[in-house]
């Protein structure tokens, strides 16, 4: 008998942590040409990059508890600040009846639109990696989530803040002046050991998806200072205090999404102490055709306003900014999809336009095109220091 | 929709209630029979699968192309049954790799619009998606969104056509016409049999009745000592000569799943 159940259990056990335990990877080479000369003489017209990630999961005491690993690393051709290696996660999960806790480095994402993410703002944007601030760098933290009847709560307790990362010297995409990360400055005497705090309710209400956030700590947007030493102009990372509420919902009807995210936020800023309420809005709708001319081709419409009410020079990008995009998913064995996207600012004029594609090639493989374009932009506009940096990406990306 | 516009511009008022009057007058006895029988079938089909409580199963596609070259997609599925209402579904996508880590979550309905959620692995974003796309191909596949969702008596309206022996089996065979106005067929021609009322065969016309895709279900398993599930089926469009085959494996009944396990929260869980 005991024999019978040894033998049946070792069968059965590589099975279960072959299940159970994986590691998945993948590496990228990433070439970007910009179509104009660069501002700086330091900066290149063109350039390589390759990446790895990898991820490693474990699961035991009946998926009650999970580990999660996942690093990653980008070595670039010329930016030596684009070369960077980040923790994206190292967590550890244990469920209880309607709880769930986690002690670890993890990403989180709030929100609902598309050209815009106001409420998200628990991880700092690896903003090296693209412009579109979707790869976030991994935060530390301690976090509940329960849940109830009346929807999820979440609690998180943040206690080591990221920096945000910038294009360095020879790196393209960035300010006219550097950012000298050495001399950042935070507002709170406990730097970046200040203990930010985040607390999130979301729920589903029919065809209502709503959270309402708030967070309280250090803001994850630098202020960046002009400074010149020895007759060279850097840029100096400020790291105000910031109360923020958010709110987003999404309606979703038939072939409509409905989608709103809005924040109200006060800064501690001893700068411009006059300007410490603000909020942000941005809102829209998606709206999807399905099987154009009978084919398996889908086109969706995006439209969203973004407004900001901060002026003049702490005006962020979209403040007074439509947002209109049509995306193309052909739906084909490929997964092949474009994407392209204008965002024209009402005041000053200027255009951001992006084009992205992007499909499987074979099993392992899948390859990504990348287009963007800085348009129309005066010296007063905030796109102004990207004016020459007009590129096109090609991205090939391997797993294994 | 709009044939029947074109329909009532073109003939007058008088000669449209005969139209419509005059084969409800002579086949009404008939087509009744055939409609009841139809239905009681659909009925007996639904009852059958009744109680299971909830399932899982890990699943391989087979996708073909016209020139016989494949692509393999390998996922996984829960399904918590629902009273009274449709299934609540998690699909989890290992292959290809670069969704892998992808989580699908239906709430199905009878009648009104499915509620569907998609987890995006690399940016940890869940999403609500419409579900208007009934008619959709599911992963490229040619399976439509509709064709893998639960199957509801509610769905469709049915008629009985005749019966038919094959493979030593008796088979009734139904048609079904979809209720709801965005599906992509006009019709469906269901193969039944007789003795444990298990689907053997399907064929789909598209909306202008022409004969668009066949569904054959093979190998066919009984579960908890009532739920049958066939491990193999194959769809073949003969409008575009590409087919599709899934190959069900490990299905496990009763497993004890909760509500819980089909959240927003327990999407963003899944592995």
């Amino acid at each position: 008998m005991l024999n019978r159940l040894l033998i049946i259990s070792l069968a059965v056990l590589p099975l279960s942590v072959l299940h159970a335990a994986e590691w998945s990877n993948q590496a990228s080479i990433e070439a970007r040409y910009f179509f104009d000369d660069a501002l700086n003489p330091k900066q290149h017209d063109s350039n390589l990059s390759v990446t790895f990630e990898s991820e490693f999961y474990h699961d035991w005491d009946d998926d009650q508890q999970r580990v999660v690993f996942t690093p990653f690393a980008r070595l670039d051709q010329h930016d030596s600040e684009r070369s960077h290696v980040d923790l994206r996660e190292l967590y550890w999960r244990r469920s209880f009846e309607n709880t769930d806790l986690y002690v670890g480095v993890r990403k989180i994402f709030w929100g609902v639109t598309e050209s815009l993410h106001l409420v998200d703002i628990i991880n700092q944007s690896d903003s090296i990696e693209n412009l579109d601030g979707e790869d976030k760098l991994g935060q530390p933290m301690i976090s509940l989530t329960h849940s109830t009847e009346l929807g999820d709560w979440s609690l998180y307790l943040l206690p080591w803040f990221r920096e945000r990362t910038f294009a360095g010297l020879e790196g393209r995409l960035r300010p006219p002046f550097v950012v000298d990360h050495a001399s950042a400055q935070f507002e709170s005497g406990d730097d970046e050991k200040h203990i930010d705090s985040a607390l999130r309710w979301s729920h589903v209400i029919d065809d209502w998806d709503v959270g309402l956030s708030w967070f309280h700590g250090t803001d994850r947007a630098p202020q960046l200072i002009p400074q010149t030493t020895n007759g060279t102009t850097t840029l100096l990372p400020f790291y105000a205090q910031l109360d923020q509420i958010g709110l987003d919902a999404q309606y979703t009807y038939e072939s409509w999404l409905w989608k709103l995210e809005t924040v109200s936020r006060r800064h501690d800023n001893r700068f411009s102490p006059a300007l410490n309420r603000s909020n942000a809005t941005v809102g829209g709708f998606e709206y999807t055709w399905y099987g154009l001319f009978d084919s398996a081709t889908d086109i969706g419409l995006v439209m969203e306003y973004q407004y900001d009410s901060r002026e003049g020079n702490r005006a962020p990008i979209a403040n007074n900014d439509i947002a209109v995009g049509g995306r193309l998913t052909f739906n084909d064995v490929q997964d092949t999809t474009l994407l392209a996207l204008v965002a024209s600012d009402f005041d000053q004029r200027e255009r951001f336009i992006s084009f992205e594609g992007s499909r499987r090639l074979g099993e392992l493989m899948s390859i990504s095109l990348e287009s963007r374009f800085f348009s129309n932009t005066s010296p007063q506009s905030s796109l102004h220091s990207l004016r020459d940096d007009d590129y096109f990406e090609a991205t090939l990306t391997r797993y294994f | 929709m709009i044939n029947k516009k074109t329909y009532a511009r073109i003939l007058p008022l008088p000669l449209m209630l005969l139209a419509m009057l005059l084969p409800a007058t002579a086949f009404s006895v008939d087509v009744a029979a055939d409609e009841k029988k139809g239905l009681e079938i659909a009925v007996e089909v639904d009852l059958r699968d009744e109680g299971f409580t909830d399932s899982s199963a890990s699943l391989e596609m087979i996708l073909r192309n016209r020139h016989g070259e494949t692509s393999e997609r390998q996922l996984r599925n829960k399904t918590l049954e629902v009273a009274d209402d449709g299934d609540k579904v998690i699909i989890i996508f290992d292959t290809p790799r670069d969704v892998k880590g992808t989580a699908f979550l239906s709430f199905t309905h009878k009648l009104e619009a499915d509620d569907q959620w998609l987890y995006l692995p690399a940016l940890k974003r869940v999403k609500r998606i419409a579900s208007r796309n009934k008619a959709g191909p599911f992963m490229g596949s040619e399976f439509a969104y509709e064709d893998i969702s639960s199957q509801e008596v509610e769905k469709y309206t049915y008629r009985h056509i005749k019966d038919e022996t094959f493979d030593d089996r008796d088979h009734f065979i139904i048609e079904r016409d979809p209720v709801d106005s965005k599906s992509g067929y006009k019709r469906q021609r269901v193969w039944i049999d007789k003795a444990e009322y298990r689907i053997w065969k399907i064929d789909f016309y598209d909306r202008k009745d022409s004969l668009l895709k066949t569904l054959i279900y093979d190998d066919y398993n009984q579960y908890v000592k009532k739920f049958w599930r066939a491990n193999i089926m194959e769809m073949t469009n003969h409008q575009t000569g590409k087919s599709t085959r899934l190959n069900w494996k490990n299905f496990s009944f009763q497993n004890g799943f909760s509500e819980k396990a089909f959240t927003k929260n327990a999407l963003k869980k899944a592995r």
